[in-house]
């Protein structure tokens, strides 16, 4: 490149504009050659307040830690103690969230159901109903009851051992889903009661309930169905935490499960996904707070959801209060979702291993989301389910280590008082103090 | 006949006893007294057995019912027989919001009036109206027929699938992407079947059908407008 012009005057070294990026002038052209927004799957990308923004203090002279590997750091929990006659029994806090039957291959569920079994926790239908092998696969299945219904039958929701009503998904709170045609193979169109080859909409209201105090008949119904056996589930997304958590709870919901932002989706607008809800980080404590509030915390058990990868993450979303999280894209990950190994196959897609998300074209080069059987081929469920089982087994232990560290028998007994905040953000968000201080924004009394 | 008195024995006891008859139950009928409005009455039912509501009854009765005849003696609250699977609801007077709502099976006969939203995203079933549905009936409607022997509201049909429906009176609006149809003679058999059904003394003749356009079945940016 020239560094001056034919005068010999030097040209300014060319400067990016941080407004219009690469990427978002990638974005307008992209814009402009289709007419059409952008969908994908995933979620968040933007960088966000996060659990990497906490730190445990562990152990010091007022604490004292618990030795690793011989002294018991308990992680069972039970979900569904307030009315349900048949509460779920979990080894570990951490379930498999929601993820649809449609956008996964039934092998990619059947491996959820096998890793989940392997490590003592449950995992959970989505959008398009309940397929056999999954419930064959998963000693321990929520049911999902979504606006769209597909799928939905009485006979299903009672070989559930939980229902999980959707009401909002942290990817994106206040929309529906969507399913192109490509992915619409005949079982499922089958099971969704359209014909093949359209696009599935989902809508984001259910058909027959609005506002709180019609949740709550929903809610009895649902129960009557069931005989009061198994917990009801709320899934809120990061919207108005505090709000939603109190409405849930005095809906009579059992388990609250409360989705941030980053959650993942199977496909939705990235505007949707990048613009709309709260960090993961900021709606923890306030759905908390509605609970201790009702004198329901812990009776009404949290799961939290929504860029949990790692033990440390786990441990952090406990000791602000959660009951138990659930993963999404992490469990995808684990199976083998954007793997480097199929790099010439993402590069053929005009992308790369780590930043594939076209989730809804159905071409997955890894076999996960897609319905196109030769891809499917190539994604075995035992090996997935054993990977999965191993990753859920390593968060485990991690989290294990950083609750002993700060003197826990059990992961329930983390509290914001062993974390500190790195930024100002956090601390805000954490209600925790930053790092050095005994101080956080909107610290009452400061 | 069996009679049950919700008031005295509550609900909770109701839709046990329903849910405990077995398929080859010898009582069969059922009656039951004092519903006054409440929610939740004879719902997940799963037996070839009778029930009649003497009264009226809010929300969800019947919900997603299987194989049950359930005949409420009366008025209906919102979501009656809501992901109805089989069997036969059947409301003497009007019903509210969402009646039917995403029904796979079975027949819902409605002899008064339907309000807004009936059939909202249906998936197979039937449902006869003998007078009026209020606006957004059968949106997102997927499969299935609705017969509305009345007048239909606004914007009839809005982005439904593959459900058919026929209206005697006139219709206010058709929502996005629902369009009138050619009545052929498979539509006059099958209008007719509806009707004798839905004990519907009306002619296949008089009614019109309406249904998907079918344009709006894949992203197409030029119908931006629509969605
Ligand atoms: C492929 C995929 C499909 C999903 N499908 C559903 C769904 O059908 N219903 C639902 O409530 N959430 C769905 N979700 C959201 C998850 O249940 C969960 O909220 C989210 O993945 C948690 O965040 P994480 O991905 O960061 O772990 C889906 C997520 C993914 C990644």
């Amino acid at each position: 490149m020239k560094d001056h012009d034919a005068r010999g005057i030097p040209h300014t070294t060319p400067r990016q504009s941080a407004t219009f990026s690469q990427d978002v002038n990638s974005d307008i052209r992209r814009a402009a050659a289709t007419g059409i927004y952008d969908i994908r799957g995933g979620g968040a990308k933007r960088k966000v307040p996060h659990f990497d923004d906490l730190l445990f203090m562990g152990a010091s002279i007022s604490r004292y830690p618990l030795e690793g590997y011989r002294e018991k750091c308990e992680t069972k929990v039970t979900l569904g103690t307030r009315f349900a006659k048949n509460p779920i029994e979990l080894d570990i806090p951490i379930t498999i969230a929601g993820m649809s039957f449609g956008a996964l291959s039934g092998p990619a569920k059947e491996a959820l159901g096998r890793g989940a079994n392997a490590a003592g926790t449950s995992t959970t239908t989505g959008d398009g109903g309940m397929t056999p092998e999954e419930r064959g696969h998963s000693s321990k299945l929520v049911y999902q009851y979504l606006p769209s219904r597909y799928g939905m039958n009485p006979d299903d929701l009672r070989k559930a051992d939980a229902i999980e009503i959707v009401v909002g998904q942290g990817a994106k709170p206040g929309g529906g889903g969507m399913l192109l045609g490509q992915k619409i193979s005949d079982r499922v169109a089958e099971m969704r009661n359209l014909p093949k080859g359209i696009d599935q909409r989902s809508s984001c209201r259910h058909p027959d309930w609005t506002g709180p105090d019609d949740l709550e008949i929903k809610i009895l119904e649902l129960r009557e169905i069931t005989g009061w056996k198994v917990p009801i589930y709320v899934k809120i997304a990061g919207a108005r935490p505090y709000f939603d958590t109190t409405l849930a709870v005095k809906a009579g919901a059992d388990v609250v499960v409360l989705d941030g932002m980053q959650g993942g989706t199977a496909a939705t607008q990235d505007v949707f996904i990048e613009h709309v809800g709260q960090p993961t980080l900021a709606c923890i404590r306030p759905a908390v707070r509605a609970l201790q509030d009702l004198g329901m915390h812990r009776e009404v058990q949290l799961i939290v959801s929504g860029g949990i990868r790692s033990g440390a993450d786990v441990a952090k979303a406990m000791a602000l209060g959660a009951d138990a999280v659930a993963i999404g894209t992490a469990a995808l990950i684990a199976l083998g979702d954007n793997d480097p190994k199929w790099e010439a196959e993402y590069n053929e897609l005009g992308t790369t291993a780590g930043a594939y998300d076209d989730w809804h074209e159905g071409l997955d080069p890894a076999g996960i989301t897609t319905q196109d059987p030769e891809l499917m081929k190539r994604f075995d469920p035992i090996e997935g389910g054993r990977r999965l089982k191993n990753y859920l087994k390593v968060l485990t232990l991690e989290a294990q280590t950083i609750a002993r560290a700060c003197g826990k028998n059990h992961m329930h007994n983390l509290e914001p008082e062993d974390l500190v905040a790195l930024t100002m953000e956090a601390a805000a968000m954490a209600q925790v103090p930053l790092a050095g201080t005994d101080w956080y924004p909107g610290k009452p009394n400061t | 006949m069996q009679t049950f008195d919700l008031e005295a024995r509550g609900l909770r006891d109701l839709n046990a006893t329903l849910h405990a008859q077995a398929e080859n139950t010898n009582q069969t009928h059922w009656e039951i007294i004092n519903p006054k409005g409440s929610h939740a009455i004879a719902v997940g039912l799963d037996a070839p057995i009778e029930v009649s509501v003497k009264g009226s009854t809010g929300y969800y009765c019947a919900g997603m019912n299987k194989q049950a005849t359930v005949h409420v003696h009366g008025s209906a609250g919102p979501g009656t027989a809501e992901n109805m699977m089989s069997g036969t609801v059947i409301v003497e007077g009007d019903a509210s919001q969402y009646a039917g709502a995403t029904g796979h099976g079975g027949t819902l006969i409605i002899k008064g009036n339907a309000s807004s939203r009936c059939g909202i995203a249906m998936k197979g079933i039937d449902i006869i109206v003998h007078g009026d549905v209020g606006h957004m009936s059968a949106f997102m409607a997927q499969s299935g027929n609705i017969v509305v022997c009345g007048d239909a509201g606004d914007a009839l049909g809005d982005s439904c699938y593959e459900a058919r429906f026929f209206v005697r009176g006139s219709v206010k609006s058709l929502g996005a992407d629902c369009i009138e149809k050619e009545m052929r003679p498979e539509h006059i058999a099958i209008l007719e079947d509806l009707l004798e059904r839905g004990g519907c003394d009306a002619k296949a003749s008089e009614f019109r059908r309406y249904g998907s356009a079918r344009q709006l079945y894949n992203f197409d940016v030029d119908n931006a407008a629509a969605y």
